[in-house]
């Protein structure tokens, strides 16, 4: 089909291609100035602010008891008082800190350990790609939830062993976009070009296939930070995080909701707090993903989904 | 560009004549032998990490009270003085034979435990997978029909915040609005007595399945919009159109049989999702399936009931990725006879 | 724009036809030209000329992101511009049918070819009593074999050829009175082009429609259509009779493509046209050819010339008057070098194969150096692979390879780096060649640091002369491939492999991606460097038309086999092999040649 804008076109302007240059940091700036990009940038600046500031800022000790169970918001508890009387606001402001730098760092254990195999898989091909995949496959047939308690089942709730098993748990689905990327790249003739000069596949890898896959690897790291934030609060939630007396969003809304009906801001508050994380974060990753494929431009986010669409799910 | 690239053409399929000529057969039998070394791989790493690491089986049903003597006789209990080899088989075999074994925690036999609480799980599974499924579809395929207008806008901004939500925030927040906060409607928590299976106070369902639904109908809704947009946008579509042919042809006979294949392989992912969303939803609901099942065997470290879910989890992975491959094999009659 | 003579009857009209994007930019403007019943009318032009644009309008529809905002388009009396979809429904397929550029793409892969011919038919209950007896009766116009049970298959399990009489056959199904053609012989073989063009000649002459048929490849339209429209950045700048048009182009821009277009009947120089078309949006005020013209004077950037009448056609030129005649000629290639007698590359009894599938089988191949030999085959030939062969890309090969006295190992992780370095590779799609995240400096420069390890100043002024060498100025150094055109990035491609001063270079259909213009000038420019550098050249194409301005040696593969080799005069004027007799003679060719013109005086002249 020949299409409307022209394949052979000429030279564009200097000054509009200038813009698509260097390739990471540009991209993140164009994210940031979609309308999506800068509500989700927002979003996640909020929380992180409120988990970054709020311990020094926290009126009372997060441990301390300084109301009656599930009283009602006053002026000395603005939020009122948690399931042992606790300040909610206190506990809100000190509880958030520790999910963000665990989420962060599995995270980028996640998709190094993902994208390093991914792009071996499918540029090493033969026996490699079969081993890698094959170990991927075991992986997902484990629930990531289940796999991580499982870990914590036999080692017990450590939470290095959390940020670990959360992390190794996100990199099969980006090996496996990282793979298809890289089988795709591994073709192109440019590739071809330097394999003819006997390139080290080493070097190969490093220098002709990972600056094009810059765009996938930031979409991943966006969406990992997502579940990992998702399944970390998931874990808490369900008592596998820190210890009890530390305050913790997401075993916040496990200890308080039986007392909803009294004190519903113990549950609405974290509860909000980690959904508007979660949420900005997704907002900013699909703003970056827009702009990587061209939507901001173009309108059309058919690619979008099929580019997110396979192995996105927590 | 003008001419076709020559070397697409010059590189002939290599996949055996007989796979050729069976495509559904050989893929069976592909994905089968693939899954059942995937399952055997899983026994053996649930096996291997459950009484081999740190904190063996012994230690775990003794915690802290642990000494040296009662070990022991935990040990020769559970024949762990044997050596791994047999332990493994001895287990592996009484799985695959409905013996798996007796839980830690109150020494019934596991799958006693196990079953009524896979059935639950099954149903639960089954509602929420079938309802979200149908919405997801339908909801995507309008989507893109409806492409650029405040509906598809609207639909889309809700998909993306949805699909980050996580689940207990949406069970929390059903919580909140149904049955505590705002309004009293349904009930908070799942608790099924002891004996009777889920679908006998269905009311008891709904949130749980609501629950699931919400989270999985972003995904399958998305995924069906790209995928009919790309079948509205194709080839053969516009050329539908210049035949003349009426709307809702173009669209249900020409573009949705298109469309669905690549949207089945997302329903797969969601399936498979839902065998570990159920692990939260349930422990939320106090709904009692294998979820909570597990949650409640890591809490008390209850080893074989652990290994058994676990196993049962693996198991519904390759049993939906072989019907998953199965099915889009049979949406694609390019894929399905061959040249 | 109105038609030469008033014609009696006319089946399509288009008048002042104007079709834009979403964004307001011109696409196609001041569109004139009619067709009559029975009549071919080629419109022609390069990618992006707006012709398939075009094309889709005379059924009423615009692809998505473009609006036809004015003129009209009348079919059989009645305007389409501003009709209802329902009523346009009622006219697509019935009254204009259309004959898609890609069949296996535009023919449902889910369902069977019955059922979409039924479909067709069923649009429109008027077209036939009998829809079945009708099926039948144009399979068979389309010469397909109806015993075979084609109705019962899916559009994958059919060949291209088959695909494409399928659309044909359901494109005249409903009688219509004109049908639109897009590129309908596009990636088909030489042999199956020419029945598939016989097909419709034939149909369109027996069923009396008006038939218009887009396409890139001037040497298809001149035996097919008795109008031409050459389309240049959204306008017909030339319109009139095929023989007149063809023989005697008046417009700058037609003459420059015809003197493009290479011929197999003799040995000439290919004269491109430099610079690259505009895109919508960015199209020059006044004429929009200027930029790239050799007569453009200052009245030419003033205002958009208005059509004018010149000998029998209508012309988009205010020089018309002065360019008449000059049409450029390619000269006479200069008497290849005595073939030499040694031999840079022996192939002997070649076997290769992908996975179980024999591609290759028992090809010997010997190449003299500083010669040009091309090696011709069709898709499936098997002529890429033996290029991948060659440099080390496909090493799943049996037999023996000798380069310079030594044998070649298979696969170039095998290979000394001396021999990679001294056969070099051009790669056919000059888009996918060019790692996109590096700049043409880096590109070029790269192969020099692998096997020369030099400083960084003589790294960077052997990239600067390299490209001085493919006529790519220091400037371009610093650009991303992304901002080169298609020709621009193939002389890059050439740069990168010339930069290491390689004995042997390989060039695999490395003008298949580009427009006919282009590759006029990208096939002047190996020449001058084989010349001068005395380069050993492997010239892999499909095109036979090509290989006379080119190469002095010639092979012919068919079917992974060689069946004839030799001096390209020898091939080409005296053919023995009954394939490639077959090829020659299916080979389109220019059924009017530029008469003998004032070639020297042009200022087409390179």
């Amino acid at each position: 089909m020949t299409s409307v804008l022209v394949p052979d076109s000429p030279s564009p302007a200097p000054a509009a291609v200038r813009t698509r240059r260097r390739r990471g940091s540009s991209t993140l700036a164009r994210a940031a100035r979609t309308r999506r990009g800068a509500i989700g940038l927002a979003l996640v600046g909020i929380v992180v602010a409120i988990a970054v500031i709020g311990p020094f800022v926290a009126p009372y000790s997060p441990t301390a008891f300084v109301t009656s169970p599930f009283a009602a918001p006053s002026g000395s508890t603005l939020l009122g008082g948690d399931v042992l009387g606790r300040d909610v606001l206190s506990r809100v402001l000190a509880g958030g800190w520790l999910l963000l730098v665990m989420a962060s760092a599995a995270t980028v254990f996640g998709v190094v350990v993902g994208a390093a195999a991914g792009i071996s898989a499918a540029y090493l091909r033969g026996s490699t790609d079969g081993l890698i995949m094959r170990s991927v496959d075991v992986i997902l047939a484990f629930p990531s939830l289940v796999f991580v308690l499982l870990l914590v089942s036999i080692v017990g709730p450590k939470l290095w062993l959390i940020t670990i098993a959360v992390g190794f748990v996100q990199a099969p689905p980006v090996a496996r976009v990282l793979r298809s990327a890289t089988l795709d790249l591994s073709e192109r003739d440019y590739v071809k070009a330097v394999e003819l000069q006997g390139m080290r596949p080493a070097k190969v890898m490093s220098s002709e296939l990972l600056p094009n896959l810059v765009s996938p690897l930031m979409v991943e790291l966006g969406l990992r930070l997502t579940y990992s934030i998702v399944i970390m609060a998931g874990l808490a939630f369900l008592g596998f995080g820190q210890p009890p007396p530390a305050p913790n969003w997401g075993y916040m809304i496990q200890e308080n909701r039986i007392g909803l009906s009294s004190n519903p801001w113990a549950v609405i508050v974290p509860a909000a707090l980690i959904s508007v994380l979660t949420v900005g974060a997704n907002t900013f990753t699909d703003a970056i993903a827009r702009v990587v494929i061209g939507v901001e431009r173009q309108g059309d986010d058919a690619t979008l989904a099929s580019t997110l669409g396979l192995g996105n799910l927590p | 560009m003008e001419q076709a690239v020559d070397t697409v053409r010059e590189a002939p399929p290599s996949e055996p004549r007989w796979a050729e000529r069976h495509p559904i057969a050989a893929l069976f039998a592909r994905r089968g032998a693939i899954g059942l070394v995937t399952l055997f791989v899983v026994s053996l790493v649930v096996f291997l990490a459950t009484e081999v690491l740190p904190g063996n089986a012994a230690y775990a049903v003794l915690g802290h009270t642990a000494t040296p003597a009662r070990i022991k006789a935990i040990e020769d209990q559970l024949h762990l003085n044997r050596s791994i080899f047999d332990q493994y088989w001895s287990w592996i075999s009484g799985v695959l034979t409905g013996n798996p074994g007796r839980s830690f925690a109150n020494s019934q036999s596991v799958w006693s435990l196990v079953a009524p609480r896979l059935v639950n799980s099954a149903v639960l599974v089954a509602i929420s997978g079938a309802i979200g499924t149908v919405l997801g579809l339908v909801l995507g395929a309008f989507a893109a029909l409806r492409k650029d207008t405040w509906f598809d806008h609207l639909t889309s901004v809700v998909a993306l915040a949805v699909t980050a939500l996580p689940e207990f925030v949406v069970a929390i927040a059903l919580i909140i609005v149904f049955s505590t906060v705002l309004l009293h409607l349904l009930p908070a928590v799942s608790l099924i007595p002891p004996g009777s299976y889920a679908w006998s106070r269905p009311e008891l369902l709904v949130l749980p399945v609501a629950t699931l639904v919400i989270v999985i109908v972003p995904y399958i809704m998305r995924m069906m919009r790209a995928a009919m947009i790309e079948a509205l946008e194709s080839d053969y579509v516009e050329m539908a159109r210049l035949e003349g042919l009426r709307p809702w042809r173009v669209t249900f006979v020409h573009a949705l049989p298109n469309a669905i294949a690549p949207a089945i392989q997302v329903v797969g992912l969601n399936f498979l999702y839902l065998a570990g969303g159920i692990v939260i939803v349930e422990d939320v609901f106090n709904f009692p399936g294998i979820g909570q099942g597990l949650v409640n065997a890591v809490s008390d470290r209850d080893i074989p009931t652990i290994q058994l879910i676990v196993v049962i989890l693996a198991a519904f992975y390759v049993f939906v990725n072989i019907v998953t491959d199965v099915v889009a094999l049979l949406a694609s009659p390019r894929r399905r006879l061959g040249r | 724009m109105t038609a030469v003579d008033a014609p009696p009857s006319t089946s399509v009209e288009v008048e002042d036809l104007q079709i834009r994007l979403a964004g307001g930019a011109d696409v196609v403007d001041e569109v004139s030209f009619r067709v009559r019943p029975g009549e071919i009318l080629g419109l022609v032009g390069e990618s992006g000329s707006g012709k398939t644009t075009v094309a889709l309008a005379l059924l009423g529809y615009a692809r998505r992101g473009l609006r036809i905002t004015g003129g009209h388009i009348r079919v059989g009396g009645r305007d389409l511009v501003g009709l209802g979809e329902g009523e346009l429904r009622a006219v697509r397929g019935a009254e204009v049918a259309y004959v898609p550029q890609d069949p296996a793409a535009a023919l449902n892969p889910t369902l069977r070819i019955g059922h979409q011919m039924r479909e067709a038919l069923a649009a429109h209950p008027d077209a036939a009593d009998d829809p079945e007896a009708r099926i039948a009766q144009v399979l068979v116009d389309a010469r397909l074999d109806l015993d075979s049970g084609i109705l019962r298959k899916y559009p994958h399990q059919l060949s291209g050829g088959q695909q494409q009489r399928v659309a044909i056959a359901m494109a005249f199904a409903c009688r219509s009175s004109v049908i639109v053609l897009d590129e309908p012989t596009t990636g088909l073989d030489v042999s199956t082009q020419r029945h598939v063009l016989e097909t419709v000649r034939n149909l369109c002459r027996s069923y009396g429609v008006a038939a218009v048929y887009v396409s890139h490849d001037l040497a298809v339209v001149s035996g097919l259509v008795s109008q031409v429209a050459v389309m240049y950045a959204g306008r017909v700048i030339e319109l009139g009779p095929t023989e007149r048009v063809f023989a005697d182009p008046v417009h700058p821009y037609t003459q420059g493509l015809l003197a493009a277009v290479p011929t197999p009947e003799r040995a000439e120089t290919l004269i491109g046209v430099p610079g690259h078309p505009p895109r919508p949006g960015h199209r020059p005020s006044g004429c929009s050819f200027a930029p790239r013209c050799p007569y453009a004077e200052d009245r030419c950037r003033a205002q958009n010339p208005p059509p004018v009448q010149v000998d029998g056609r209508l012309v988009r030129c205010v020089r018309a008057s002065q360019t008449a005649g000059a049409t450029p000629r390619g000269g006479q290639v200069v008497a290849p070098p005595a073939v030499r007698t040694e031999t840079l590359l022996q192939v002997h009894g070649l076997d290769a194969r992908y996975g179980r599938f024999a591609v290759l089988r028992h090809v010997d191949l010997r190449v003299a150096p500083e010669t040009c030999t091309a090696v011709v085959g069709e898709s499936g030939s098997g002529k890429t692979t033996l290029a991948r062969c060659i440099v080390g890309l496909h090493a799943n090969w049996s037999g023996q390879m000798r380069f310079e006295g030594t044998d070649l190992a298979p696969g170039a992780r095998r290979r000394d780096k001396e021999v990679l370095e001294r056969i070099q590779y051009v790669f056919q799609n000059p888009y996918t060649s060019l790692n996109p995240r590096k700049t043409i400096r880096q590109i070029v420069a790269q192969p020099l640091a692998h096997f020369r390890a030099l400083g960084a100043r003589e790294t960077d002024e052997r990239v600067v002369t390299a490209l001085g060498e493919v006529s790519l100025g220091a400037d371009f150094a610093d650009r991303y491939p992304d901002q080169l055109s298609g020709g621009e990035r193939q002389r890059v491609a050439i740069a990168r492999a010339l930069v290491v001063e390689p004995t042997l270079l390989v060039c695999d259909e490395v003008t298949s991606a580009l427009d006919v213009s282009v590759q006029a000038v990208i096939v002047e420019l190996l020449r001058r460097l084989q010349h001068e550098r005395h380069l050993t050249m492997l010239f892999i194409t499909h095109n036979l038309a090509l290989v006379r301005s080119i190469a002095q040696e010639a092979v012919v593969l068919c079917d992974g086999r060689v069946v004839e080799s030799g001096p390209v005069e020898e091939i080409m004027e005296r053919p023995a092999d009954p394939y490639t007799v077959r090829l020659i003679q299916d080979v389109p060719k220019l059924a009017h040649r530029v008469g003998a013109g004032s070639g020297g005086a042009s200022p087409w002249s390179p």
